[in-house]
């Protein structure tokens, strides 16, 4: 696919998603939303787990963490869009000063150090009651006018923010960044032999894949009005987002958003039709995504794609 | 003397966390996969032991050996039919996988059994010994703990299959060379692992109440005793219980218990980074 087409691609996806409110109700509105968001925390997670291939469950931190910080600062009497930029800094400060320590681990110990950073935000987040509410969670002061405007004004911040992550994506892809990344994600002592400062790049791919957790995690709170740390620090979501990158096709640049909008859609489904069995699909779901389409559905895996790219040409189709 | 009662406290709750980690360790080792699915076995082995208790009046020590039987017979077919096809794959990969089977076993135990926290209420009395207090059916748990964790450490050391499972451990390659059929060896670990993961969970049944909602908990103890006492070996997973246990005992004391997870937890990412091997781990076997 030639960039040009993905950018034409993602363009008439952001309008479809932006047109929503005008042929819709606030049911698909609130789904659009949803789709924005997880495209962005998925093209965000992309830059670690997906460039870099760091299997990184953290992204629920950072979301939890941008949750709080955006919160606390709106009701410390942050303008609502200042606040949003508070969490973006400090999500993506926290993130860097961690990444320094946490990337030193590599494989196995990485995931755990990642997920083990989920547990203790929402450890620290939910015993330090006196400034962050405890388990009773927190209400975040709400902007004024109709559901319907309520909405369709988050529907434009999610959708902006996602434009503005996929614009990144396509910088550090085209950029010295995303080939380093792709070095070190293929051999990262070989990279580090050519003279990539892999520490650098890590940490910069580390610190990125934070930043928009934390604006999403702000507009999230401002949206909703009322977030909690086992809600907003769900190692649910740290899981879910890296199966949706998987499902479109880790490190490619159109990949998180196919897959994002895949899942959300057919989690909706899911949810809709089984109320009890949801999970138990989603389970299956991720396992048939595992083992039968471990390349995504845009089928482009760089690390393969090489060595099986004779096998592959063979086969016609997707596979389902 | 306070010190004395937290610090048995500790030891039981340590005995308790090394066979629960044990098998995760286990898997971790041999298998090079974060087995995900672990919390929920614990919670399928406690809830087997306790319905068998509650319908049946089966007493727990007796339905111990079926209960991990039938939770062999279950990671054994897992890891056959589906984990062994991506087993080679980077740890994303396997995680996920992990954790998707989790997602759908879980669904099932809360559908069928409901979160309920259940508890086999065995009514031992408790006994005191020079001021130190201690339920009968603790320290019951803890001696079936440690029974079992010793029963694997003494299959691994002295029987064929035991061997088999080291060597792979070691080498994977070199091991399949002499002969070992690596695939099955894959199968008989995580069945060992889920057998320890359900034999955990019989004996926590008997000592605390539990419900589905803990299963990320008992993930969470098992990842951090692996960090602590080292990958693979069952001395390790008895240190990293051990000190672990101690440690929440007392951090419990001092910070208040909700504080003693985060306590672990930062613990255990501060000794990832100093020292990823874990405090009985060998260099170059992380």
């Amino acid at each position: 696919m030639s960039p040009t087409m993905r950018y034409v691609i993602f363009a008439l996806w952001v309008i479809a998603l932006a047109s929503v409110p005008l042929w819709a109700g606030n049911y698909f509105v609130r789904m659009a939303i949803l789709i924005a968001m997880f495209s962005g925390l998925t093209m965000s997670w992309n830059f670690i787990g997906g460039f870099t291939g760091y299997p990184s469950f953290a992204t629920a931190a950072f979301f939890g963490l941008g949750c709080y910080a955006g919160a606390l600062s709106q009701k410390a009497g942050v303008p609502m869009v200042l606040a949003w930029l508070v969490a973006t800094v400090f999500v993506g400060a926290f993130a860097a000063a961690l990444g320094a320590i946490v990337l030193r681990l590599r494989g196995h110990y990485f995931a755990i150090g990642s997920i083990a950073l989920v547990e203790v935000t929402r450890l620290v987040i939910s015993s330090w009651g006196s400034l962050t509410g405890g388990g009773d969670g927190l209400n975040v002061p709400l902007i004024q006018g109709s559901p319907t405007e309520v909405a369709v004004t988050f529907l434009g911040v999610m959708l902006a923010i996602m434009v503005v992550v996929f614009v990144v994506t396509v910088i550090v892809d085209r950029n010295r960044l995303g080939f380093g990344l792709r070095c070190i994600q293929q051999n990262e002592d070989a990279a580090d032999m050519v003279g990539i400062d892999t520490t650098r790049y890590k940490v910069f791919a580390f610190t990125l894949s934070a930043l928009f957790c934390g604006t999403i995690g702000a507009a999230y709170a401002s949206w909703t009005g009322y977030i909690d740390p086992t809600d907003s620090f769900s190692i649910l979501m740290s899981i879910k987002v890296p199966v949706m990158c998987i499902l479109g096709g880790a490190g490619t640049v159109l990949g998180p958003v196919v897959g994002a909008a895949t899942f959300m859609i057919l989690e909706e489904v899911l949810w809709a039709n089984f109320l009890d069995y949801n999970r138990a699909i989603l389970g299956a779901v991720t396992v048939l995504l595992i083992l039968f389409l471990p390349g995504g559905l845009l089928r482009i895996n760089y690390r393969e794609l090489m060595a099986r790219y004779a096998a592959r040409s063979k086969r016609s189709g997707a596979p389902a | 003397m306070q010190y004395l009662q937290i610090l048995v406290n500790g030891i039981v709750l340590g005995a308790l966390y090394a066979c629960l980690a044990v098998g995760f360790s286990l898997v971790w080792g041999v298998l090079n996969v974060i087995n995900m699915l672990h919390g929920s076995f614990i919670i399928l082995g406690g809830y087997l032991a306790f319905f068998a208790w509650h319908s049946f009046g089966i007493h727990p020590l007796l339905a111990l050996p079926f209960v991990a039987a039938i939770l062999y017979g279950i990671g054994y077919v897992t890891q056959l039919m589906v984990i062994n096809r991506v087993v080679s794959q980077p740890v994303l990969t396997t995680l996920t996988l992990t954790f998707g089977l989790d997602l759908i076993l879980y669904n099932f135990m809360t559908v069928y059994y409901t979160a309920t926290p259940r508890r086999v209420t065995l009514n031992l009395g408790h006994i005191d010994i020079a001021g130190i207090f201690m339920p009968i059916d603790r320290l019951f748990g803890m001696l079936l703990a440690l029974l079992m964790t010793g029963l694997l450490y003494v299959l691994l050391r002295g029987s064929r299959i035991g061997r088999a499972i080291v060597a792979v451990r070691m080498d994977g390659a070199a091991a399949a060379l002499m002969g070992i059929r690596i695939d099955r060896v894959y199968a008989i670990t995580f069945g060992i692992g889920a057998l320890m993961a359900g034999a955990a969970g019989a004996i926590f049944s008997m000592v605390f109440p539990i419900t589905t909602n803990l299963t990320g908990d008992f993930l969470g103890k098992a990842f951090v005793v692996c960090v602590i006492g080292g990958l693979g070996s069952v001395p390790g997973a008895l240190v990293g219980g051990l000190a672990l246990g101690i440690i929440e005992s007392f951090a419990g004391q001092m910070f208040g218990p909700q504080h003693a997870l985060t306590v672990g937890f930062v613990l255990m990412l501060a000794l990832l980074v100093v020292k990823p091997t874990g405090l009985t781990g060998i260099k170059g076997y992380e």
